[in-house]
Parts: structure tokens; C-alpha cells; sequence
């Protein structure tokens, strides 16, 4: 069991983490304080949150909820869901610009 | 691999029929997984209402405008409270994991200190949500009353406030629960329920429960304070 895990729980990979956790949001707020829009448009600025929340989603899911070493059942029946979830985001993204059309 | 299995149990050798752990998770842990997996798409609920709902519209209040309040101090300071916040969170996520990797090697102490701190930060971020409410209530803003004007000047949507409230208050009562449960497993903890168990798999099944508000966290700082 311990030597299942010794990969994935040794406190520096915690820590590893951590700070990657922290650097994305750190850039984060750079570009939404530091960077004007004259400089990089809103929708670019919003692609690139985007970007990295999912990013920092991936690490915390993989690693701090340990998904990453799980079964590839488990990890499937999880991920699979969700992707699901981000299409119907997708396309009540396209169905909102469409009322706004309306309007 | 099959010498620990009883016979009678295993079968033909396949994943699917019987025999074996397809998943290779106890039934606790893997009802947790599919416990997160149903309050994401409540929260995916939820954030797709305030997507619809804000690219449909013409004007959206600014957030650096509204999120610029900071505790005893008086000026225009955009997402510095709310990086408090999320700090807070992350950290309280770090303590959490340590106490689940201490819970690994059975070290009762260090699960009761990391438990402690992760209590903590979880009662430190209720409280900076606490006063970020009292500070928009005083500002006017509540469940259907927006103070706060659009971009492009006209009169703020109530479907602003609406939807921050009942956001950061599911995820807000969210924090509360877990910090009610976290403070009930180091009770437990230092009565040495988990030895007598022999296993500390209670603090892992917890453990996934705080990252997933931490995760929900990541994607309300993004969707209502960045974007």
C-alpha cells in the first residue's frame, strides 16, 4: 500500500504543487492588474483565464485529490461526465449570443 | 494477484465479471467520487445560468469595480481581498493533503495538527466571506437590489447580485459544512477511532471533499471576479 502511494504523497511533490498553484495565480493577477486592454483585449485576456483555471483544476484534481493514480475506470467514469458538462457550456455559450442577437 | 482472491469470487479473469475491484477503490471513497461528480454539475448548473445570463445582456457591472474593498483599510484596491481568499483556500488545501499523507503512515499527531490548520483556513476564508457580504450589503447589494452601475453606465441588472449571492453562498455553505465535518474527523482522530480502525481513509474521503471546494473556488475566481 505505502509503496502504491510513495510517488504521488512525498510532502516536496505536495509543496511542488503548491507552487504551481500559487505561479498561476499570480500570473493571473498580473494580467488582469498590470497588462492595460489597450494592450491584450478583453476576449484574449478572458481565453487565457480560461486557459489557466483548467490548468490549476488538472493540478488540483490530479494530484491533491489523487486522481491521476487511481484506476483508468475511476478516472474515466469521472472525467467523461465532465467533458460532457463543458459541451453543454459550450452550447449555452453559442445559445446566450443568440438571445443577445435578439435583443 | 489472483492468490488473494477466493475462488469462489473469480470467475472467468475479465475486469467486468466479477471477482476483482474494477475501480480499485473502496465503496466509501468511490461514493464520495461520484458524490463531487453530481455537486459539480450543480455548481456546473449554476455557472452556465450566470454565462447564459451575462453574454445574453448588454451591459455587465465591472468587477474590478465592485471587488475593491479591503478590511480597515479605505480605497480602491480591485482583487486584492479576493487573492487573499483564494490564498487562504489554497493553503488550507496544502494542510489537507499533508494530513492525508500523514493519515497514510498512521502518525496521529501530525493528522490533528494538519487538521487543525486546515480547520483554520477554512473559519479564516468564512470570515473574509463574511465581511466581503456585510461590505456589499452595507454597499446596498442583495438578493434583488444591484447597486452597482453597468460598463457602459446605465442602471446595474439585479441578475448580478442574484447570482453572486447565491453562488459564493452555495459555495460559501459548502466551506461551512466542511469545516463541520473536518472538526468532527479530528475529534475523531484524537480519540483514536482511525487506529482502532487501522486505516485513516475517513481523512482521505474528507480530504476529497475540501479540494473539490477548493477546485469549485478556482472556477467562481475566475468566472465573477476575473472575467
Amino acid at each position: 500500500m505505502s509503496g502504491e502511494h510513495s510517488n504521488s504523497f512525498d510532502i516536496r511533490g505536495i509543496w511542488r504543487v503548491f507552487w504551481v498553484l500559487f505561479a498561476i495565480t499570480a500570473v493571473e493577477f498580473i494580467i488582469a492588474l498590470a497588462i492595460p486592454e489597450a494592450f491584450m483585449a478583453k476576449p484574449i485576456k478572458n481565453a487565457i483565464y480560461i486557459a489557466l483555471t483548467l490548468l490549476k483544476a488538472f493540478y488540483i484534481v490530479a494530484y491533491f485529490m489523487h486522481l491521476k493514480f487511481e484506476k483508468i475506470n475511476l478516472i474515466y467514469s469521472i472525467l467523461l461526465p465532465t467533458i460532457f458538462v463543458m459541451g453543454v457550456i459550450a452550447a449555452l455559450m453559442y445559445e446566450s449570443e443568440y438571445w443577445f442577437t435578439l435583443r | 494477484m489472483s492468490s488473494h482472491s477466493s475462488p469462489a469470487l473469480s470467475t472467468s479473469g475479465k475486469l467486468w465479471d466479477g471477482g476483482n475491484e474494477p475501480f480499485g477503490a473502496s465503496y466509501g471513497k468511490l461514493m464520495m467520487w461520484f458524490f463531487l461528480l453530481s455537486d459539480a454539475f450543480t455548481f456546473s448548473a449554476l455557472l452556465l445560468a450566470y454565462a447564459a445570463l451575462r453574454f445574453s445582456s448588454l451591459s455587465w457591472p465591472v468587477p474590478d469595480d465592485v471587488f475593491a474593498g479591503v478590511p480597515f483599510i479605505h480605497g480602491h484596491f480591485p482583487l486584492v481581498f479576493v487573492g487573499i481568499m483564494t490564498f487562504i483556500l489554497i493553503m488550507s488545501s496544502v494542510t489537507m493533503v499533508l494530513a492525508v499523507e500523514a493519515g497514510h503512515r498512521g502518525a496521529r499527531n501530525e493528522v490533528v495538527k494538519w487538521m487543525f490548520w486546515t480547520i483554520l483556513g477554512g473559519i479564516a476564508f468564512l470570515g473574509c466571506q463574511a465581511w466581503e457580504w456585510s461590505h456589499l450589503h452595507h454597499d446596498g447589494a442583495w438578493w434583488g437590489s444591484n447597486p452597482f452601475l453597468n460598463a457602459d453606465g446605465t442602471p446595474g441588472q439585479v441578475n448580478f447580485t442574484n447570482l453572486f449571492f447565491t453562488i459564493t453562498g452555495f459555495h460559501g455553505f459548502h466551506v461551512f459544512s466542511g469545516v463541520v465535518i473536518n472538526i468532527i474527523v479530528t475529534i475523531m482522530t484524537m480519540a483514536g477511532v482511525f487506529d482502532r480502525r487501522g486505516t485513516y481513509e475517513t481523512i482521505e474521503k474528507i480530504g476529497l471533499y475540501w479540494h473539490f471546494v477548493d477546485l469549485v473556488w478556482v472556477f467562481v475566481f475566475t468566472f465573477f471576479y476575473l472575467i
